[in-house]
C-alpha cells in the first residue's frame, strides 16, 4: 500500500461526504417537498408525461397500490425489453447486422433464454451480463431495450425508498405516496440533468458517442484488431449514476472508451455512491432528524472502508509465490503498481482498482475496472461479502437504504429491548408485521443464493444437454477447485443483490444459468423489494411515538456499532460456511503453494 | 448489584427461593411431558431442535445395530444425547418457571374444595353445602372461624375479616353491610361475629378462581412483542437451516474438487444447525414471560394478562393520585398562627377543644400537634360541651362550652361569623391565610364568640419521604410523573413542586382524568394510573396499564389490568419497573444468544473442514488452521460446541427467572452496560468455555485426541 493510494481513498471519501448534504436536499425538494430549481423549465414536461400516460399524479396510494404500479410497471417494462431483444435483427440501428444473416462470425446469438436472462437483469437494476455487448446488442437494443431500465428501475429503486422514508416520516396515515410520481419526477429532475452534463464530461475526457460501424485495425503486430464503435458516453453516464453497472462494451470500466482517464475514474466511482449517500440525508430530514440519516451513513462508511482496507491489504501483499518466483511485487518497488497486477489497468494502479472493486459491490453497481476473477482471494472476498450483505452499503438507488432501513428495523427489534422498552425507530413502533416483513427481506436473499448456488454446484447433466451443453452444471466454471466454487457463488450472490458484476471464469450463457441467475435477479429484487414497501405500509399507519430519554438512541455512535454487527452476523454469518469453502480455504492454500 | 439504587425496595414478604425441591421435581415430570411435538411446535426454534434430535437418534440406533460405525458410535452417542439434554433443559426452564404458580395455585384450590358453606333455605333454615355448589343470589350464613364460601355483598351482620388468604396482609378488616365495605371475597376467614352474605358470582367465576388460573398461568398468551421475537427467531431458524443445508452440496463439490476429505455427515450437520438456531433465547422465552407475571404476583399484584406487564414497560406517562400516593394521604396540622395579641397557647388550647369531637385524621392531628403546648387530653365527660360538627352549609365545626362558642372553619365562613359578632378580622390573619394557601396548604381559622379571631392552622399535605428522588429516577427512564388531586390550583401547584412531579391536574373530575388519558394516548403516549372508584372505571380501562386497588370497587376492579392485593397506589413504580425488566431480560438473552453465534462457527466449520484439501501425508488440511480455539480434535470440537449450546439455557435459567439486574437510568446509559454484558459478553464467553469443555472431554476421554 501507498501514501498516494490512500491520499486518493481519502480525497474520494471527503469529497463523497461533501457531495452528501447538498444532494441529499435536493433529492428531499424533488421526491417530497418540492421547489426544485428545475420546476419552471420541466415541469411542462412532466406534466405532459403525465398527461400522456393517464395517470393522475396526485393521487396517493396505499402500499398495496404502490407495490401493484410498481410490478406491473417494471413487468411490462421487462416484456418490452425482451420482445426488442428478440427483434433487434429486424429494427434499425444495427450496423454490424447482430440477429441477421449477415452477423459477424463471433457475434452471439440472442436466444430466448439469453433474452430472458438479460430483460430480467436490466429490469432488476441488476445488469447481470450473459452476453459481450458489442458481440451481441445492436445500437437500438443498447439505447431502448437496456439503457431504458438504467433509467426506470433506479428511478423505481428510488421510488420503493421513499415509500419507506415516508412510512417512518408520516404518522396515523394510509399512503406512502405516488408511484408515477415518483418515477417521473427522479427521472427527469436527478437523472436526467446530471446525466446530461455527465455524458459531455465523458465525451471530453474521450469517450466515444456515434452510430458508426466498428472500426478495423491492423495492429503493429499486423493482426486484425475489430474496435467496436456506438453512442457509448450517454449510456455510460446513467450506467454509472443508476447504479446498473451494465457496460456497453465487455470489459465494462476498464474498457478506455467507457473510462479514460485515471478523472473519469474518480466521477464515475463518485457518481456510483452519490444518490445513495444522499438519500441517508434526505431520509434523516424527512423524519425530522438529520442525526439519523448520518447514523445510517456512518455505519456504511464503516463497512465500505474496512472493506477498501482489506481489499487494498490484500492487493497490495500480492501473490506470495511470485514474491518465491524472484518476481518484483512489493509496492515498496513498485508503488502503486506492485502487488497483485493481474487482470488491472495500468492507468488505475491498485488502490483505484481496489476501491473501484469495493465500491461498485458495496452498491449494488457491478461496472468493473479491474477483472474481479483475478483478485487475490482475500482480496476477492471483499466483494463477495460486500454483495452477500444484502447491497446495503450504500446499495443501488434506493435499494440501498431501505435495505439499510430493514436492518436498522431488525437491529432496534434485537437490541432495542434491552433500554426496557418496546422496539421503536425514529418515533415508530416495531412490531409483529415490521418484524415479519424485515425477516422476509432477509430471507429471500439467503434463499436465492444459497439453493441456488447448492443445485449449481452438484446437478448432474449429461454432456450437451440443451439445458446445459457442457453437462453438469459446475462443469461451467473455468478455474478449479476452491475457485471455481467462488465463481458460482459470486454469481448467484451477484444476480441476486442486484449488482451484475461477474467473477467471470463461468460460461452463464447456457439456458440453465440464464433461467437460474434471471430467477435469482427476479426474487432479489421484488422478493426483497415489496417486503420494504410492505413495512411502509404498515409504519404510516402507525402513531409517532415522541422520543424521551428512556427512548433506544438511534442516532449515535452506539446505534452505529450494534447496526454493524447486526449486518454482519445476521447478514453474513449465513454465508461464512460457503465463503469458507471459496476465498477463505483459497487464500490459506496459497500459502501452502496451490494456486487455481 | 445495589439494593438501595433500585426504585423501590422490593417486600420480601413472599419471596421464594428459585428451586425449591418440590417444584424441580414436578418441572423434570413436566420437561418430559413437553417433550409431545404437538407442544414443542408453539417454539419453532426448539421444535427444529426435537425434529434434529428424532433424526439422529434414529441414524445412531442404526448405526449401534448394523455396528458399521463402530469408531464414531462413542460420538454418535454423546451428541445424540446432548441434543436430547438441549431440548430437555428449555422445557425444564419453561416448567421451572411454570412451577412456582402452580404451587400456589394448589394450595389456593385445595383450601377451596374444602370450604363448605351454610346456605339459607327460608327463616332460620339452613342447609350445608359444598362452597363450589353455590350460585349467584344464594343467601349464606357465616360465623367466626369460618370461610367465607364465595365472593359476596354483607346484607346483615358486622365482622372483623382476615383476608391475608389473597392480600398476604394479616391485619384484619371490618366488613359490614351497606356502603364501602360491604364487599367480601370467597377464601377469607372471618375472625369475629357472623355476617350474611348474598353471593354475587356464578360458581367458577370467583374471585379466587380468576387468581388461581391467573397464578396459575392456564390461559398464558403470548404477548405482542414475545410474538414478535418469535416470528425473528423463527426467520433466524429458517435462515440457519438453509445456510445449513446448503452446506451438503457445497462440500459435495469441495470434497470432488479436492479429491480429499469427505463431506460432513449428519451428525456434524445437526450439530452445526443446533448451535447457530437461536437455542438460548428459544429455550427460555417463554420461560422469561411466565417469571415477569410470577415477579408481579411476587409483588401482590394480579396482572390480567403479560400484555399489561409488557405494556407497563413502555409506559411514558404516569398518573398518580395525590392523596395517598404522593402524600400521606391525610392533611395534617403542622403549625399554630395566633392573631396578634393572642398567644400561641391560647389558640391551641382552642384548636383541641374544638377538635376533641373531630374524629377525622386533620382534626386528630390538630389534638395531637396541641399536646406539644402541654394541654393533655381532657375527660370529655368532665367538661359539659355540646360539639357541633362539621356540615356543607356552615363549613365549620366547633364546641360550645360554659357559653363560650368556639369555631373553627374555612375562613371566610369564620370572618362572617366573626363580624356578625361585630369583631374585626386582623390584616395579619388574612395575611396568613392568604399565604398558606398559596403555598399549597389548608388554613383552618379559629374564633370565639368571646375573644374574637384567635388565629389560623396551618394544614399541610406531607409529601411522602423519598418520593421527588423516585420521581427523578423516573424521569432518567423517560417517564413524566402527572399528579391528579381535586385540589384547586394554586395548592395542586404547590405540592406539586414539593413532590417534583413533571405535571399535575388540579380540580380534577373523572371527566377531566379521561381527557387527559386521551391527550396523553392521542400524543403517542402509553399512559398507566391507578384508581379504586366505581367513577376510575372508565379511565382504568382507557389507560393502558390501569392498577385496580383491591379494596375498590368491583367496576374499577374488571375496568382495570392489574389489581395490587395490597391497594397500595405507590406499587404502579414498581409494576413499571418490572415491565421494563421483563423487556430487557428478553432483549438481553435474545443478543446474547445471536452473539454466541461467532464462537461456534469457529468451532465447528474447521471441525467439518479439517480434512478438506488436506496434502498428502499430513492430518489436517488448510481449513483447520481456522480451530483458533486449539480444540483437540473435530469430534472433541463439535461436541464442547454442542454440550456449551446445552448448558449454556441451564446456566441461564436464574438470570431468565430472576431478570437482569436493573438500575433506573437513561435509555442510552443502560444500553452501554448491557450491551457491554450480555452482548460483548455474548460474542467473548464461549471461546474459554469451549476451550475448557473441550480440555475436559479429552481428560475423560470421550473424544479421541487428535
Amino acid at each position: 500500500m501507498t501514501i498516494a493510494g490512500w491520499l486518493q481513498i481519502a480525497t474520494y471519501c471527503l469529497v463523497l461526504l461533501i457531495l452528501t448534504r447538498p444532494t441529499g436536499l435536493y433529492i428531499t425538494r424533488v421526491m417530497e417537498t418540492g421547489g426544485s430549481p428545475l420546476e419552471p423549465a420541466l415541469g411542462p414536461l412532466e406534466r405532459l408525461i403525465y398527461r400522456l400516460a393517464g395517470v393522475d399524479a396526485d393521487k396517493e396510494m396505499r402500499w398495496t397500490g404502490y407495490a401493484l404500479a410498481l410490478l406491473a410497471f417494471s413487468m411490462i417494462s421487462m416484456l418490452f425489453t425482451y420482445a426488442l431483444l428478440r427483434l433487434q435483427g429486424f429494427l434499425p440501428l444495427n450496423p454490424m447486422g447482430f440477429s441477421t444473416p449477415s452477423a459477424p462470425a463471433w457475434a452471439t446469438a440472442m436466444t430466448a433464454d439469453l433474452a430472458f436472462n438479460t430483460a430480467a437483469s436490466f429490469t432488476t437494476n441488476t445488469n447481470w451480463q450473459s452476453y459481450s455487448g458489442e458481440g451481441t446488442m445492436s445500437y437500438l437494443s443498447q439505447m431502448l431495450a437496456l439503457a431504458l431500465h438504467n433509467w426506470v428501475s433506479a428511478a423505481a429503486g428510488m421510488g420503493a425508498a421513499m415509500a419507506l422514508i415516508r412510512g417512518f416520516a408520516r404518522h396515523s396515515a394510509d399512503t406512502v405516496g405516488n408511484f408515477f410520481r415518483d418515477l417521473v419526477r427522479c427521472s427527469l429532475y436527478i437523472l436526467f440533468p446530471i446525466c446530461f452534463f455527465y455524458t459531455l464530461f465523458l465525451v471530453w475526457q474521450g469517450s466515444i458517442q456515434n452510430f458508426a460501424p466498428y472500426t478495423v485495425a491492423i495492429t503493429l503486430e499486423g493482426a486484425k484488431q475489430i474496435i467496436p464503435q456506438g453512442p457509448l458516453a450517454s449510456q455510460e453516464a446513467i450506467k454509472m449514476l443508476g447504479i446498473n453497472g451494465g457496460g456497453f462494451l465487455n470489459a465494462n470500466s476498464a474498457h478506455p472508451f467507457e473510462n479514460p482517464t485515471p478523472l473519469s475514474n474518480f466521477i464515475e466511482m463518485l457518481s456510483i455512491f452519490i444518490l445513495p449517500a444522499g438519500l441517508t440525508y434526505t431520509f434523516g430530514k424527512l423524519v425530522k432528524d438529520t442525526r439519523q440519516g448520518w447514523a445510517l451513513l456512518a455505519a456504511m462508511f464503516a463497512l465500505f472502508l474496512a472493506g477498501v482496507a482489506v481489499c487494498y491489504h490484500f492487493e497490495a501483499a500480492g501473490n506470495p509465490l511470485m514474491a518465491r518466483q524472484g518476481v518484483e511485487i512489493s509496492t515498496a518497488g513498485l508503488g502503486d503498481l506492485g502487488g497483485n497486477m493481474e487482470g488491472k489497468e495500468v492507468r488505475f494502479g491498485l488502490a483505484n482498482s481496489a476501491l473501484f472493486a469495493t465500491i461498485t459491490t458495496c452498491a449494488s453497481c457491478g461496472a468493473v475496472n479491474c477483472m474481479h476473477d483475478s483478485l487475490t482471494p482475500m482480496g476477492g472476498l471483499v466483494p463477495l461479502i460486500n454483495i452477500q450483505l444484502g447491497e446495503i452499503v450504500f446499495g443501488g438507488v434506493g435499494s440501498g437504504l431501505y435495505g439499510m432501513l430493514v436492518f436498522a428495523v431488525l437491529t432496534v427489534f434485537i437490541a432495542g429491548l434491552m433500554v426496557g422498552r418496546t422496539p421503536e425507530y425514529v418515533g415508530k413502533k416495531i412490531e409483529q408485521k415490521d418484524v415479519k416483513m424485515a425477516m422476509l427481506f432477509v430471507l429471500a436473499g439467503s434463499f436465492s443464493t444459497l439453493v441456488l448456488t447448492a443445485l449449481s454446484s452438484v446437478l448432474e447433466l449429461p454432456a450437451g444437454s440443451p439445458l446445459n451443453p457442457p453437462g453438469a452444471t459446475w462443469h461451467n466454471v473455468n478455474n478449479a477447485a476452491a475457485h471455481g466454487f467462488s465463481e458460482i457463488l459470486y454469481s448467484f450472490s451477484s444476480c441476486t443483490g442486484n449488482n451484475g458484476s461477474a467473477f467471470a471464469g463461468l460460461t452463464s450463457n447456457t439456458p440453465f444459468y440464464n433461467v437460474t441467475l434471471g430467477l435469482a435477479t427476479l426474487i432479489g429484487r421484488f422478493i426483497m423489494m415489496i417486503p420494504a414497501i410492505a413495512l411502509a405500509g404498515s409504519l404510516v399507519a402507525k402513531k409517532y411515538v415522541p422520543a424521551s430519554s428512556g427512548t433506544f438512541p438511534t442516532h449515535g455512535w452506539l446505534f452505529v456499532v450494534l447496526l454493524i454487527a447486526v449486518i454482519l452476523i445476521v447478514g453474513a454469518l449465513t454465508f461464512f460456511p460457503a465463503l469458507t469453502l471459496g476465498p477463505v480455504v483459497e487464500h490459506f492454500l496459497m500459502h501452502c503453494g496451490r494456486l487455481f | 448489584m445495589n439494593d438501595d439504587l433500585s426504585l423501590v425496595p422490593v417486600p420480601q414478604r413472599k419471596k421464594m427461593p428459585l428451586f425449591q425441591p418440590v417444584i424441580v421435581r414436578r418441572a423434570l415430570k413436566d420437561s418430559l411431558v413437553k417433550l409431545n411435538p404437538l407442544t414443542m411446535a408453539k417454539n419453532p426454534v426448539m421444535f427444529v431442535v426435537e425434529a434434529g434430535s428424532v433424526t439422529i437418534t434414529i441414524v445412531f440406533l442404526r448405526d449401534l445395530i448394523s455396528r458399521t460405525a463402530a469408531g464414531t458410535l462413542l460420538f454418535e452417542g454423546q451428541i445424540t444425547l446432548w441434543l436430547w439434554f438441549t431440548v430437555l433443559f428449555a422445557n425444564f426452564a419453561e416448567a421451572i418457571a411454570e412451577g412456582r404458580g402452580k404451587a400456589q395455585a394448589d394450595t389456593l384450590r385445595r383450601n377451596r374444595r374444602e370450604t363448605t358453606a351454610r346456605r339459607e333455605l327460608g327463616k332460620d333454615k339452613y342447609e350445608v353445602v359444598a362452597a363450589t355448589a353455590l350460585n349467584k343470589g344464594d343467601v349464606v350464613l357465616v360465623k367466626a372461624g369460618e370461610i367465607i364460601p364465595s365472593d359476596g355483598e354483607v346484607i346483615e351482620g358486622v365482622a372483623s375479616v382476615d383476608e391475608s388468604a389473597i392480600t398476604g396482609e394479616s391485619a384484619p378488616v371490618i366488613r359490614e353491610s351497606g356502603g364501602d365495605r360491604s364487599a367480601v371475597t370467597g377464601g377469607t376467614t372471618i375472625l369475629s361475629d357472623w355476617l350474611r352474605i348474598r353471593i354475587t358470582v356464578q360458581p367458577g367465576e370467583t374471585f379466587m378462581d380468576r387468581m388461581i388460573s391467573l397464578v396459575e398461568g392456564a390461559q398464558r398468551q403470548k404477548t405482542p412483542n414475545e410474538i414478535a421475537l418469535n416470528i425473528l427467531l423463527a426467520g433466524l431458524t429458517i435462515i440457519f437451516l438453509l445456510a445449513v443445508a446448503t452446506l451438503l452440496p457445497f462440500s459435495i463439490y469441495s470434497v470432488r474438487a479436492a479429491g480429499a476429505g469427505q463431506p460432513p455427515d449428519l451428525f456434524s450437520l445437526i450439530s452445526l444447525l443446533v448451535c447457530l438456531i437461536p437455542t438460548t433465547i428459544g429455550a427460555l422465552l417463554s420461560a422469561i414471560g411466565i417469571a415477569g407475571m410470577d415477579r408481579v404476583l411476587q409483588h401482590n399484584i394480579l396482572a390480567m394478562s403479560g400484555k399489561a406487564i409488557e405494556a407497563a414497560g413502555d409506559v411514558d406517562t404516569l398518573l398518580l393520585d395525590k392523596t395517598g400516593t404522593i402524600t400521606l394521604g391525610n392533611r395534617q396540622a403542622v403549625e399554630f398562627l395566633p392573631a396578634p395579641q393572642v398567644s400561641e397557647r391560647v389558640l391551641a388550647d382552642a384548636a383541641q377543644l374544638s377538635s376533641f369531637a373531630d374524629e377525622t385524621p386533620e382534626g386528630r392531628s390538630i389534638v395531637t400537634l396541641a399536646k406539644r403546648y402541654g394541654l393533655r387530653e381532657r375527660q370529655l365527660s368532665n367538661i359539659k360541651a355540646h360539639f357541633i360538627s362539621f356540615s356543607a352549609q356552615t363549613r365549620m365545626s366547633g364546641v360550645n362550652l360554659n357559653g363560650k362558642q368556639i369555631r373553627k372553619g374555612a375562613s371566610d365562613q369564620i370572618y362572617k361569623f366573626v363580624r356578625e359578632l361585630g369583631m374585626p378580622v386582623p390584616v395579619e390573619v388574612e395575611k396568613e391565610v392568604t399565604r398558606i394557601a398559596q403555598a399549597g396548604g389548608t388554613p383552618l381559622v379559629v374564633a370565639d364568640n368571646m375573644r374574637g379571631l384567635l388565629g389560623v392552622i396551618y394544614l399541610k399535605d406531607v409529601v411522602k419521604g423519598g418520593m421527588r428522588e423516585r420521581f427523578q429516577r423516573l424521569r432518567a427512564m423517560g417517564i413524566r410523573t402527572v399528579m391528579i388531586t381535586g385540589d384547586n390550583p394554586l395548592t395542586a401547584a404547590a405540592i406539586a413542586s414539593e413532590a417534583g412531579v413533571d405535571d399535575f391536574l388540579a380540580a380534577a373530575t373523572p371527566e377531566t382524568k379521561m381527557q387527559l388519558i386521551r391527550k396523553e394516548q392521542s400524543g403517542g403516549r402509553l399512559v398507566a394510573m391507578t384508581g379504586d372508584g366505581t367513577n376510575d372505571a372508565p379511565a382504568l380501562a382507557a389507560a393502558d396499564v390501569g392498577l385496580a386497588m383491591n379494596t375498590g370497587t368491583q367496576a374499577a376492579k374488571e375496568a382495570g389490568n392489574m389489581i395490587d392485593l395490597d391497594s397500595n397506589p405507590t406499587k404502579l413504580i414498581e409494576v413499571v419497573q418490572i415491565g421494563k425488566q421483563l423487556l430487557m431480560t428478553r432483549g438481553a438473552l435474545t443478543t446474547f444468544s445471536i452473539a454466541n453465534d461467532v464462537a461456534k462457527y469457529f468451532a465447528i466449520l474447521p471441525a467439518m473442514f479439517g480434512t478438506l484439501y488436506a496434502l498428502p501425508g499430513t492430518a489436517h488440511g488448510p481449513l483447520w488452521s481456522l480451530n483458533i480455539m486449539a480444540l483437540h480434535s473435530p469430534h472433541s470440537a463439535i461436541l464442547a460446541a454442542v454440550i456449551f449450546n446445552a448448558l449454556i439455557i441451564i446456566a441461564l435459567i436464574p438470570l431468565a427467572l430472576r431478570g437482569v439486574s436493573y438500575r433506573p437510568m437513561g435509555a442510552e446509559a443502560l444500553l452501554q452496560r448491557n450491551l457491554a454484558i450480555y452482548g460483548l459478553g455474548g460474542l467473548l464467553v464461549p471461546f474459554p468455555a469451549i476451550w475448557l469443555i473441550d480440555q475436559i472431554i479429552v481428560i475423560l476421554r470421550l473424544a479421541p485426541l487428535s
